[in-house]
């Protein structure tokens, strides 16, 4: 969705800034946010799709004014009411009301954080198809601007860009966010110039990749 | 643990000291732990590895091997994920690692226009800048301008390539090896080695300004 959240090439945000010395955490409910969410996702067993995608529906105002970690707080409780896990009066109040829902993922304990964080879920999937392009490929991106999740940019549509590596058979987040399952597709770098994104002003030796699926893409 | 931040302290003060959306997530922990969802040790055990377990300096030791062991650079090369791994360093946010090299022609720079990706495991979580919008609407877009704001001024003619994670494919930039090091052993070298230059927004310290 063309959401408050695809930030590549809007203008007017200011200066970077950063902070020196900056610490992991600003405060204690940030921290006792991310692991929150952390251990919430354990129990819930949603995917980090559908998750990056409960961000992107707050609207663009609400988005662009919330913190990083406000934005998880507001997410939270939206995914617990929506995989009834918990009711708004329960989230309001900080009291459960009734009986728990059964979780589709387990609970985490103190002992399986460590092994589990240090344990990467590879995003990648087995397969027999070949992928339809080739490194060195001219490949078009599509111009979609599809409702839903999608990891295909804005500002990266409908431009001509070339294969530089096939990153694998991949969970497709565009299809998993919604329930649809994992639906993996090909995925790929596809390198694109600076001009071919930002038109002949842009300047000449600057290039951006991004790593696209199969359906996000067409030959050129 | 906890250290500082008095003001906002989870435990030990009453609600009235706390900020209205500490207060929230406060509500928020004590009925996931009602209802048997979470376990607060384990936020705790989730804080202290975020907080002491992942960061910069893991990232740091895989750079200073990458400039000491030709071997170890081509297996980076081949398979970042296997190589970094093969030093302790994986889990999630980083279980399909590409490293991507500075030459003197081309400076590789990394961003998220979409969300926050960034390499957990050699790099930690990332810092607010990086998740902000001022420096991923134009790291796509100005990224020579985003570089001088972080005080590295390229040659025109040095390319620059940005790697938006769009995917599960995680970027760690691999700088120049900085002159004037050359007798440095792994260790020493890896404090030259900052988060900035992993990212791409900095470039590595040279012998002197490091503490070692």
């Amino acid at each position: 969705m063309n959401g408050g959240h695809d930030l590549g090439g809007m203008m007017g945000f200011g200066p970077i800034d950063p902070e020196p010395e900056e610490p992991v955490f600003h405060a204690e409910w940030e921290r006792r946010m991310f692991a929150i969410e952390m251990a919430t996702g354990a129990a819930g067993g949603w995917p980090i799709d559908e998750a990056r995608h409960t961000h992107e529906r707050a609207t663009p105002t609400a988005y662009l004014s919330m913190s990083y970690y406000e934005r998880w707080l507001a997410s939270a409780g939206k995914r617990l009411l929506e995989h009834g896990l918990a009711t708004a009066e329960e989230i309001a109040s900080g009291r459960s009301l009734g009986p728990p829902a059964a979780i589709r993922g387990s609970k985490l304990l103190a002992a399986d954080v460590a092994p589990g964080m240090a344990t990467g879920k590879p995003y990648s999937r087995p397969t027999d198809t070949t992928p339809a392009f080739s490194v060195g490929d001219r490949v078009r991106t599509r111009n979609i601007h599809p409702a839903g999740h999608t990891r295909l940019p804005r500002y990266a549509r409908g431009r001509i860009g070339t294969v530089e590596r096939i990153n694998g058979y991949m969970v497709f987040p565009d299809a998993n966010a919604h329930g649809l399952g994992e639906d993996p597709k090909w995925n790929y770098a596809v390198s694109i110039d600076g001009a071919e994104l930002w038109g002949p002003d842009a300047d000449p030796a600057t290039s951006v990749s991004l790593d696209l699926w199969e359906p996000h893409l067409e030959g050129a | 643990m906890s250290g500082g931040h008095s003001h906002d302290d989870h435990h030990d003060h009453q609600g009235s000291a706390l900020s209205p959306i500490a207060l929230r997530v406060r509500a928020l922990e004590s009925l996931l732990t009602e209802k048997g969802y979470i376990d607060p040790p384990a936020l705790d055990a989730l804080i202290e590895y975020f907080e002491t377990r992942v960061g910069p300096r893991n990232g740091a030791r895989v750079v200073a091997r990458a400039w000491s062991d030709p071997a170890y650079l081509a297996w980076l090369r081949r398979d970042a994920t296997a190589a970094i791994a093969s030093l302790g360093y994986s889990g999630g946010e980083g279980a399909h690692m590409v490293a991507v090299e500075n030459t003197g022609d081309r400076h590789n720079m990394v961003v998220c226009t979409l969300c926050s990706c960034y390499p957990w495991p050699v790099l930690g979580l990332p810092p607010v800048w990086y998740k902000s919008a001022p420096y991923r609407s134009r790291a796509v877009f100005d990224p020579r301008g985003v570089l001088a704001e972080f005080g590295v001024v390229l040659p025109p003619e040095t390319e620059i390539r940005v790697w938006d994670s769009t995917a599960e494919v995680r970027y760690l930039v691999v700088p120049m090896r900085p002159a004037g090091a050359e007798d440095w052993d792994e260790a020493r070298l890896a404090t030259l080695v900052t988060r900035d230059s992993m990212v791409g927004t900095g470039l590595p310290l040279v012998p002197g300004e490091a503490g070692a």
